[in-house]
């Protein structure tokens, strides 16, 4: 039996059904997200961890034990909010020592813990404090320290960078990784940022309007998602539709050209429409030899996104994106060209169509 | 948490008594002046009085003209203070609040003592001048109300940005005023203007040392010789005050709507 | 054009708009608000001949004038308080949510109202309510209870903190709004999730950050009664002996004739609400700085 387990989850709002047979198991020390576009209860189901929403049925157990009616003051549960949250009428170390005052631990004891919290978070100066004296990142550092302070069993944190600048963000996303793996505890982490989801994560819940419609590690999600949400929330992907000519050989055909893929096809018929999709950095330009797929079409439109050029390439009806690497000695594609873009066989995913 | 909405529910029903029991118990009141049955006779008593009529129509005008006044030397000080001169800004806050610090009792006896007929600037001598004291001393009275909206509607536009754009384009600072700013603080300056009138309207400490004809010594003295009009009075009194401050509400949302 | 165009060349003469447009200001500010309190200041300390003393303060150490800057300061700490605790009250279950939507802009409406109703139609108000004929009076003894029987007449302290409350509760409400409303919902249940109880969440956290917001508002109300007089003259007259109706009665030359006296008594009443004016900017400014 897992760490975490969360069974048949279901909450209501009125009429409304934010979540719905949520199931999910957490190891141990595991870090994992929650990634799914705004207002599909990600923050919901981590309010029901911690016990500030009941949940309309279904149960969450940590470490074997009931959680589901228990307060949230008894869960021992860290959580770090969007906003930090932090109480301004109290110093930083005031702020990360408050769960262990209220637990009436003696003061040396606090000291100790709070001076050990602040280097944790490579901040041991700064202890007098107001909140109001430290910039952004600082606060949630400090967040981060309060709510681990009390050695919870288990972290929440409700898209804790968001509310910062990209660079601060993406150092103190590997901060909180590194921490947590330091510490080995337990972290629901929620995002709807699928590259911060991607590159901290041990594995990653996708949710879509309530349910978790893929849970899997980084490269599952990436390499095979799931469902055609999941395809087109994580990454840029290009979705065709598709006609299944030989499920057996794997023989498609998109927008009337042919091509193969390597992937499963056994469960479609002759003639079955599929959706497909292709990663735009697998694609290249120009025909492939025999064991690529090529497609033929004139380039619509060339954009410069700095390290990678976004070309885009109309078919008959379909466009697909691909990237290529910025190279000032290319020859970039000119609009109206016509243009070929090949790509490996194993490169073109089959989503179930529904 | 059902308890704690309990006590909420309990909180606005004792301010709602607090707010309404007044207003009812004073509007039965003024209809009791026909002995045994309701009439609005003391409303009719009232507004027939001559001394009424003559002493609200001073006081609209007073109040009229306190809003005029006071915009007009408060609105250019603090469109400068905004635009260049933000080293003032701390003397003018100072100023600004001075009239909450200092009772406007203690304002009145300054003016009688620094203007009064044997004085270099003897004011009180004519009806005029002590009609300009009053008008003075209530622009004091409304200062920290009307500056603080005017304040809060510069700071609302971008007053720097505007006159730059305005000022590129070679206007004057007289146009850029009449033609820019005061068209887009006019909500503010609608909202101060209310304000004043609610406050001058029936205001007593200042008319009554003057010796001016106000309706706020009217008011005084129906209430110390009478019995049911005063309670009329009241009433009208307190829709005025509510008309003014509906009229503020209305302003400010409809600026709000026009911004999102 | 081309021979002209060197630095050393004199500007265009400009008008000084900025000094000409706060001038008049500068002027009605000096002449019909510093001069006039200057004024009195100044008189405060000096006797009929002009040279100095400090005889006039002495002179506010006799038993009318001690009692009534003790009568004005017992109503108006008594309104101030009892407005600050009922006016956070409403101001609270108004803001905190809970309650439906449409009760706050209500609330905030009813209180801009009230808070502007003073002066002597309130005191007509209040005459109409508890006075010896007023409604609630009668209802009361419809039920049995004479409160005038009991002791109470609202010619009286009790009278006048009840009448000034009318005004004092919705001030609270409308100043103390924005603090409460500052208070974020994460902060309690941060706290909760570490562990605290509500009374603890109050007692560590949302007490003390509302603490200062609250201080400096009630300050605020006292100072607000302290000055206040057309109510209370309207409805007692000159027998409650306050010190704005003594100092009325003293500027219209009912009592004292001695001037000197009387700019110490506005002196002694400038030092009060300035005090309580100060702390209440110095609390302002340590809890913005907190819930911003
Ligand atoms: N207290 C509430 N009452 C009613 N509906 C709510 C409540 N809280 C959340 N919801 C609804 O539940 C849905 C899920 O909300 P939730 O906050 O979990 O989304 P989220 O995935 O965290 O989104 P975001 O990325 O924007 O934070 C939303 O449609 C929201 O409107
Ligand atoms: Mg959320």
């Amino acid at each position: 039996m897992s760490f975490i387990e969360i069974s048949h989850l279901k909450k209501s709002f009125g009429p409304n059904t934010v979540v719905h047979d949520f199931n999910l198991s957490i190891e141990k020390g595991e870090f994992i997200s929650f990634l799914g576009p705004s207002g599909c209860g990600k923050t919901t189901i981590l309010r029901m961890i911690a016990g500030f929403e009941t949940a309309s049925s279904g149960s969450i157990r940590v470490g074997g034990a009931e959680m589901t009616n228990l307060p949230p003051a008894k869960r021992n549960v860290g959580m770090v909010f969007q906003a930090y949250a932090l109480f301004p009428n109290l110093t930083v170390a005031g702020n990360i020592g408050f769960g262990l005052k209220i637990a009436g631990k003696d003061k040396g004891e606090i000291d100790a813990r709070v001076a050990e919290m602040l280097e944790l978070i490579k901040l041991p100066e700064l202890g007098d404090r107001y909140p109001y004296q430290l910039s952004g990142g600082q606060q949630q550092r400090v967040a981060l320290a309060r709510a681990l302070a009390i050695k919870p069993q288990v972290l929440l944190l409700d898209e804790p960078l968001s509310a910062l600048d990209a660079k601060i963000r993406v150092s103190l996303r590997e901060e909180i990784r590194s921490l947590q793996r330091e510490l080995g505890i337990t972290t629901v982490f929620v995002t709807h940022d699928q590259e911060e989801a991607l590159s901290i994560s041990d594995r990653i819940v996708v949710m879509n309007q309530g349910h978790a419609d893929q849970i899997g590690t980084p490269s599952e999600i990436y390499n095979n998602p799931a469902t055609r949400f999941v395809a087109s929330f994580v990454g840029t992907l290009n979705l065709l539709e598709a006609r299944v000519v030989d499920p057996a050989t794997g023989r498609v055909s998109i927008d009337g050209q042919p091509v193969v893929t390597k992937r499963d096809m056994s469960a479609f018929g002759i003639a079955d429409e599929a959706i497909v999709a292709l990663r735009p950095e697998a694609l290249i330009l120009g025909a492939g030899d025999d064991d690529r797929n090529t497609l033929t079409g004139t380039v619509e439109e060339v954009a410069f996104l700095g390290a990678v050029i976004r070309v885009r390439v109309r078919l008959r009806e379909a466009r697909v994106s691909l990237d290529i690497f910025n190279d000032p000695t290319l020859d970039l594609p000119k609009i109206g060209m016509a243009a070929s873009v090949s790509f490996k066989k194993e490169d073109l995913l089959i989503i179930a169509s529904h | 948490m059902k308890s704690n909405r309990l006590g909420h529910w309990l909180a606005i029903l004792i301010g709602t008594l607090y707010f309404l029991v007044p207003l009812a118990a004073t509007f039965e009141f003024s209809l009791r002046k026909v002995r045994g049955i309701y009439s609005f006779e003391a409303y009719r008593v009232v507004l027939a009085d001559p001394q009424f009529q003559a002493s609200f129509s001073f006081s609209v005008a007073l109040a009229v003209v306190t809003i005029v006044f006071g915009m007009a030397i408060i609105v250019p000080m603090a469109y400068f203070v905004e635009l260049r001169l933000r080293k003032l800004r701390p003397f003018i806050e100072f100023v600004t609040l001075l009239p909450l610090v200092v009772p406007a009792i203690v304002i009145v006896f300054g003016y009688l003592r620094l203007y009064n007929s044997s004085s270099l600037l003897p004011l009180t001598n004519s009806s005029l001048g002590t009609n300009f004291l009053l008008i003075c001393g209530y622009v004091t009275l409304a200062l920290p109300y009307m500056y603080r909206s005017i304040e809060t509607g510069l700071r609302s536009i971008d007053v720097r940005t505007l006159t730059e754009a305005a000022e590129s384009l070679g206007a004057s600072s007289g146009t850029i005023i009449w033609r820019i700013i005061l068209p887009n603080i006019r909500s503010a300056m609608l909202s101060g203007a209310f304000l004043t009138f609610a406050i001058v309207i029936g205001e007593f400490t200042f008319a009554s040392l003057l010796n001016r004809p106000a309706f706020g010594p009217y008011l005084q003295l129906i209430g110390a010789n009478r019995a049911y009009e005063p309670a009329a009075l009241a009433v009208m009194a307190f829709m005025i005050t509510w008309a003014c401050m509906g009229i503020i509400q209305v302003v400010s949302r409809n600026t709000a709507a026009a911004r999102h | 054009m081309v021979s002209n165009a060197s630095p050393a060349s004199l500007p265009r003469p400009r008008v000084p708009w900025a000094v000409v447009g706060v001038t008049p200001f500068m002027i009605f500010a000096v002449l019909f608000l510093i001069l006039p309190t200057l004024f009195l200041v100044v008189g405060a300390f000096q006797d009929v001949s002009g040279s100095f003393t400090l005889a006039n303060l002495g002179k506010l150490w006799t038993p009318t004038i001690l009692s009534s800057y003790w009568i004005s300061i017992k109503v108006s700490v008594a309104s101030a308080v009892m407005g600050a605790v009922i006016g956070a009250f409403i101001a609270y279950a108004a803001v905190s949510g809970g309650l439906p939507r449409w009760i706050r802009p209500t609330v905030m409406t009813f209180s801009g109202v009230a808070s502007q109703f003073a002066g002597v139609p309130l005191a007509f108000a209040f005459l109409a309510t508890l006075g010896r004929q007023g409604l609630v009076t009668i209802f009361l003894s419809f039920l049995g209870l004479n409160i005038y029987a009991q002791g109470f007449n609202l010619l009286s302290f009790w009278g006048l903190t009840l009448t000034y409350l009318y005004f004092q509760i919705p001030l609270m409400v409308l100043i103390v709004s924005p603090a409460i409303e500052g208070i974020k919902k994460e902060w309690r249940e941060a706290a909760t999730i570490l562990g605290a109880s509500n009374w603890q969440y109050w007692r560590h956290i949302a007490g003390p950050v509302l603490l200062p917001s609250f201080l400096g508002a009630t300050l605020l109300l006292f100072a607000n009664a302290f000055g206040a007089i057309a109510t209370a003259y309207a409805l007692t007259g000159s027998s409650l002996n306050i010190v704005t109706i003594l100092l009325y009665a003293q500027i219209r030359g009912d009592v004292l004739h001695d001037q000197n006296l009387g700019y110490a008594i506005a002196f002694g009443m400038i030092v009060i609400t300035g005090l309580s004016n100060l702390c209440y900017i110095l609390l302002r400014v340590r809890s913005e700085r907190w819930l911003k």
